[in-house]
C-alpha cells in the first residue's frame, strides 16, 4: 500500500521469480519472430531457385543438426517447416516456444496486463491448432507473416500496457539479448554459406541472396538508404552488426540491454547488476574499436562465436545477480502426469553449445495439493 | 407463494416449475424488479441469447478464466460454464442470508478459539470429546496459539440451498480455503458486457470491493508494530487447478502472488526473495492446505510450503489466513452440531437452519435413519467429495441392506439428511430454457468484523434433474444479483 505520489523506486521490489520469467517471456517471443523471419526468407530464397543448402542452413543457424537429422535424412521445405513450426518434440519449434512463453506468462499473470495475457493466450491457441495444411509451400509465407504480426502485436500491447517498473527493464533485457543473439547467428551462418567463392564475387546470385538476408532482418530499405551504392557481403554484415540506428543490429541491441541494466542500477539502486554491466562494457568497447573489415580479417566466425559467448555470460551474470537460489534437491513429484508435462517444458540446458539457443531451466514445483481445486468436489445434495 | 404466468416468449419451454423457482416464485409479494427482469427475459429471442452465450464462452477462453488440466503431452483449458440468466435475490432475501452467514462465521470463530484453548464446550458436554479431539482435522499444534483478533476463519464460504418452500438452509460450511469467489466477480463483468440490455437501469449491489476488503482484513491482522504491512498470496503455483483464482485475488488485492519457494524464514521471520534481496512479509493469504504449509510441522515431503513458517506465525511475526486447523469446524460431523454451537456461544437461535440432520451416534438419530433409509441421504462424516454416501431413493434394496449393516457397525461415522427438493432457476439448455437446480455460496471476510460479499457463487446443475453442481459433472454458474432495497 504505497501512496501513488511516491517515486517508483520506493515501490515493491520485484519477486526474483517474476524477473526470471519476464526475461524468458521476452526471449521466447523474440525467438518466435526471428524463426518466422528466417523461414520466410529461406522460402523466398529457394523459390528464386538457388542453393540447395538453404534449408539446411536454417537448421545450422539454430545449431539443431543433431536433433533434426536424428529423425530426418533431408532438410527441405517440408521437413524444416514441420520441425520449426509444428514439431512439439522440438523445444525450438514455434509450437514449443509459444507453449513455454505462455507458461511464463501464466506465472507472470499477476504482473502483466490483462491485454498482454489475453493476446498471448489467443496466439497460443492459434499456434497450437496449426496443422500440416497450414505449412504447405503455398501457405508458408502467409503463415510466417501472421506469426511475425502476432509477435509484433505482443510487443505493441506490451509497450502500451506494461507497467514501467523493474519488470519492464527485465523485459527489455530479455528481448534485446535474444535479438542480439539472433542477429549474430544470422550473420554467422549466412556469411559463410554465402561467402563469395572466386568466380561468384559480385555476381547476380550473390546480390539477391544478400538482399534476402537483409530482408529477413527487415533491414533492406534501411540499408539501401544508408549504403545506396554497395551490396557487398562485408558491408551487409557490417550493417547488421555495427549500425547504431538499425533496430536489429547487434550494437543497438547491446545499447538497449545496457540501458535497462543501468536504469535498474540508478532508479532502483540495484547494484547487483554490476558484473553484467562490466561484461557489457567490455563487449561494447570491442565492437566500437573495430571496423567490419578488421573483424573479417581476424575471423568473423571466431568473433561472432565470442560475442555469443559474451551474451550467454551476460545472461548468466544477470541470473546470478537477480534470481539465483541454491536449489533444493529435487524430489520425485507425486503427480506423475504432471511431472511428464513439466519435463517437456524444461527442455535441455543448452548452455554448453555456443550456437544453441539458451533454454530456460524451470524449477517448477509440480506437487499437487489434492484438496485445493477450482471448486469444491461436492454435489449439492451429498 | 405467488406464481406468475411463465410459458411464453423465452420461457415457452419452461412450463410450470415443479420446485421452488428462483425467478417465478416469491415468498410474499413479488419484488417489482424481479418481475421487470422476467419481462425483459421473456422478450428475448432464444437464438439471440444463444449468440450472446457463445460470445461469453469464447471470451472466457480468451481471457483465460479457465482451469488447466494437464495430461502427459499437453494441457487443456476448461471453463466453468456460465449461464446467462441471472439468479436474483431480493434485498429481504439477502438480509436473511447475510445475517445468517455472519452469525455462523462468528460462532465458528468462537468455537475454534475455544477448542484450541480452554475447550469449555467439551467440558460442558455440548459436543462429544472424541468428535473434536479425534477428528483428523483437529490440529494439536494449534493448542494455545493466540491468533490475531481471535480470527481463525478470515475467508469463509457457506453452501446454502433453498427447499420447496423457498427457505434458505445451510448445507455445508467451507472454512479452510473456499474457492469460487473469482467467478462471482468475473460473472458480473461478463454479464455487464454481454447482456447490458438486461441490466440497464437496475439497482444491483456491486461485487467489486472484495479485493479491497480482503486486503484490509489481511492488513488488520498483521503484526501491530508494522505500519505498512506486506501482504502476499501463497499459491501452490501454475499447476494448481485454482491458479486462475489465485492470480485474480492477488491482482484484486494488489499483492504479490508467491509460491513456497519464493519465501524463506530466517530468525523466525518470513521474507520473500526479490531482485533486491530478501524483503519482509507480514501477512499471508494462503491457498495451500494445512498439510503442505510447513514441512517442519506437517507433511515433511511438502515442496509447496515454507520451512519454519508455523514457528514464525506462533511467535507473532507473521499472520496467516485462514489459520491452521479450521477444518475441524467445517467437518460434516461438526456440522450436525452447528445449531447447538451457535446457541452455546451466541445464545441465539440460528438465523439459517441446517438441513435437518440425524446424528447416528445418538440413539434416536440412528433409529430414525434405519427406519427411513430409503428416503434419506446418509453420509460418512470423515470423508469429503461425496465418497461412501448413499442416496436412499436412488439405491436398490440390496444396496440399502448392505448399507444398513455398515451403519449399525459404526453409527458414529454417519449422519443422515432428507433429500431436499432444491430450488431451481431458469437456465438456457439445449432444448430451450429449462428449470435447473441451483445452490448458493456466499463469501464472508472477517477481520475486525465480518463482511459478506453481496450475492455469492450460484452453481447450477446443467443436467436435467441433477443435483450435482460441480463442473466435472455438468455444473455451471450464474451471475447472482442482490437487489438494492
Amino acid at each position: 500500500m504505497h501512496p501513488v505520489h511516491e517515486p517508483l523506486r520506493r515501490g515493491q521490489a520485484l519477486l526474483s521469480r517474476y524477473a526470471e520469467s519476464t526475461v524468458w517471456l521476452a526471449r521466447y517471443m523474440e525467438r518466435i519472430e526471428n524463426l518466422a523471419r528466417i523461414i520466410d526468407v529461406t522460402d523466398t530464397f529457394t523459390r528464386t531457385g538457388t542453393g540447395e543448402n538453404d534449408w539446411r542452413s536454417v537448421v545450422q543457424i539454430n545449431a539443431d543438426e543433431e536433433r533434426f537429422f536424428a529423425g530426418r535424412s533431408e532438410a527441405d521445405v517440408a521437413s524444416v517447416a514441420e520441425f520449426y513450426i509444428l514439431d512439439r518434440e522440438n523445444p525450438n519449434s514455434i509450437a514449443s516456444l509459444i507453449q513455454v512463453a505462455r507458461e511464463n506468462a501464466r506465472t507472470l499473470r499477476p504482473l502483466i496486463s490483462t491485454e498482454m495475457w489475453t493476446h498471448l493466450n489467443m496466439m497460443h491457441k492459434w499456434v497450437r491448432g496449426l496443422t500440416r495444411s497450414d505449412i504447405r509451400p503455398s501457405q508458408l509465407s502467409t503463415l510466417c507473416t501472421r506469426l511475425k504480426q502476432e509477435c509484433q502485436t505482443h510487443y505493441g500491447i506490451t509497450e502500451g500496457t506494461f507497467y514501467r517498473d523493474q519488470g519492464w527493464y527485465f523485459y527489455v533485457i530479455g528481448k534485446y539479448l535474444e535479438r542480439g543473439n539472433q542477429t549474430t547467428r544470422l550473420v554467422d551462418i549466412k556469411y559463410h554459406t554465402l561467402l563469395p567463392r572466386d568466380a561468384e564475387v559480385g555476381s547476380q546470385v550473390d546480390m539477391s541472396q544478400w538482399s534476402a538476408v537483409l530482408r529477413s532482418a527487415a533491414a533492406y530499405h534501411a540499408y539501401r538508404r544508408m549504403m545506396p551504392r554497395s551490396l557487398a557481403p562485408a558491408a551487409v554484415a557490417g550493417f547488421l552488426l555495427l549500425n547504431n540506428a538499425f533496430p536489429r543490429s547487434l550494437v543497438l541491441t547491446l545499447r538497449q540491454v545496457n540501458w535497462a541494466l543501468s536504469q535498474l542500477r540508478t532508479d532502483y539502486g540495484l547494484r547487483r547488476g554490476g558484473n553484467a554491466l562490466e561484461r557489457m562494457d567490455e563487449l561494447r568497447a570491442s565492437l566500437a574499436d573495430q571496423t567490419i573489415e578488421e573483424i573479417i580479417l581476424r575471423g568473423l566466425h571466431e568473433f561472432l562465436d565470442w560475442v555469443q559467448m559474451q551474451l550467454h555470460h551476460i545472461h548468466d551474470e544477470i541470473a546470478e545477480a537477480f534470481w539465483a537460489v541454491i536449489p533444493a534437491p529435487a524430489e520425485p513429484a507425486s503427480g506423475t502426469a504432471i511431472a511428464a508435462s513439466a519435463s517437456q517444458i524444461i527442455g535441455g540446458g543448452g548452455m554448453s553449445q555456443t550456437l544453441g539457443g539458451m533454454t530456460q531451466v524451470i524449477g517448477v514445483t509440480n506437487q499437487i495439493d489434492p484438496n485445493d481445486s477450482t471448486e469444491p468436489p461436492e454435489p449439492i445434495q451429498t | 407463494m405467488s406464481g406468475a404466468a411463465s410459458g411464453s416468449g423465452l420461457f415457452q419451454s419452461y412450463g410450470n416449475p415443479r420446485f421452488f423457482c428462483e425467478i417465478m416464485n416469491a415468498i410474499g409479494p413479488e419484488d417489482p424488479t424481479v418481475a421487470l427482469v422476467r419481462d425483459r427475459l421473456r422478450a428475448f429471442d432464444e437464438d439471440e441469447l444463444r449468440r450472446r452465450a457463445s460470445a461469453a464462452e469464447a471470451e472466457l477462453y480468451n481471457l483465460g478464466i479457465t482451469f488447466t488440466v494437464y495430461s502427459e503431452r499437453d494441457s487443456i483449458d476448461r471453463i466453468l460454464p456460465f449461464d446467462l440468466i441471472p439468479r436474483i435475490l431480493t434485498a429481504a432475501e439477502w438480509d436473511v442470508v447475510e445475517r445468517g452467514v455472519v452469525q455462523r462465521v462468528t460462532a465458528i470463530n468462537q468455537f475454534l478459539w475455544d477448542i484450541y484453548h480452554d475447550q469449555k464446550i467439551l467440558k460442558d458436554g455440548v459436543l462429544p470429546r472424541d468428535l473434536v479431539l479425534g477428528n483428523s482435522n483437529f490440529r494439536p499444534e494449534m493448542m494455545g496459539l493466540d491468533v490475531p483478533l481471535g480470527v481463525y476463519v478470515h475467508v469463509n464460504g457457506t453452501d446454502i440451498v433453498r427447499d420447496d418452500q423457498g427457505r434458505f438452509l445451510v448445507l455445508e460450511d467451507n472454512a479452510r480455503t473456499p474457492s469460487g469467489v473469482s467467478y462471482v466477480i468475473e460473472n458480473r463483468h461478463m454479464m455487464l458486457r454481454v447482456l447490458p440490455d438486461l441490466v440497464a437501469g437496475l439497482r444491483i449491489r456491486g461485487v467489486d470491493e472484495y479485493g479491497v476488503r480482503l486486503q484490509q482484513a489481511m492488513a488488520a491482522m498483521a503484526p501491530e508494530h508494522v505500519p505498512d504491512p506486506q501482504v502476499v498470496l501463497l499459491s501452490p503455483g501454475i499447476y494448481n487447478a485454482a491458479y486462475f483464482e489465485h492470480v485474480f485475488l492477488a491482482r484484486e488485492m494488489g499483492v504479490p502472488l508467491v509460491e513456497g519457494r519464493d519465501l524463506v524464514v530466517e530468525d523466525a521471520r518470513v521474507y520473500m526473495r526479490t531482485i533486491a534481496g530478501l524483503r519482509p512479509v507480514h501477512a499471508i493469504y494462503r491457498r495451500l492446505n494445512d498439510d503442505f504449509l510447513d514441512p517442519d510441522v506437517f507433511r515433511p515431503d511438502s515442496q509447496l510450503g515454507v520451512r519454519g513458517l508455523v514457528d514464525a506465525w506462533r511467535r507473532g511475526n507473521v499472520a496467516i489466513a485462514n489459520a491452521v486447523g479450521t477444518g475441524v469446524a467445517d467437518d460434516k460431523a461438526i456440522y450436525a452440531y452447528m445449531p447447538r454451537i451457535i446457541k452455546y456461544y451466541l445464545d441465539q437461535d440460528p438465523i439459517l437452519d441446517n438441513v435437518q440432520t440425524n446424528i447416528c451416534r445418538e440413539a434416536d438419530g440412528l433409529q430414525y435413519t434405519l427406519d427411513n433409509l430409503e428416503t434419506l441421504v446418509v453420509k460418512p462424516v470423515g470423508e469429503s467429495g461425496g465418497y461412501g454416501l448413499i442416496i436412499g431413493p436412488h439405491a436398490s434394496k440390496t444396496e440399502l441392506d448392505a448399507f444398513r449393516s455398515k451403519l449399525k457397525a459404526d453409527p458414529a461415522n454417519y449422519i443422515s439428511q432428507p433429500v431436499i427438493n432444491l430450488s431451481t432457476a431458469p437456465t438456457l439448455c439445449e432444448d430451450g430454457v429449462q428449470a435447473r437446480h441451483v445452490d448458493l455460496r456466499p463469501f464472508a471476510i472477517t477481520g475486525q468484523s465480518t463482511w459478506v460479499l453481496p450475492g455469492g457463487l450460484s452453481r447450477v446443475a446443467l443436467k436435467k434433474g441433477s443435483l450435482v453442481v460441480n463442473s466435472s459433472q455438468g455444473g455451471g454458474s450464474k451471475d447472482t444479483w442482490v437487489l438494492q432495497s
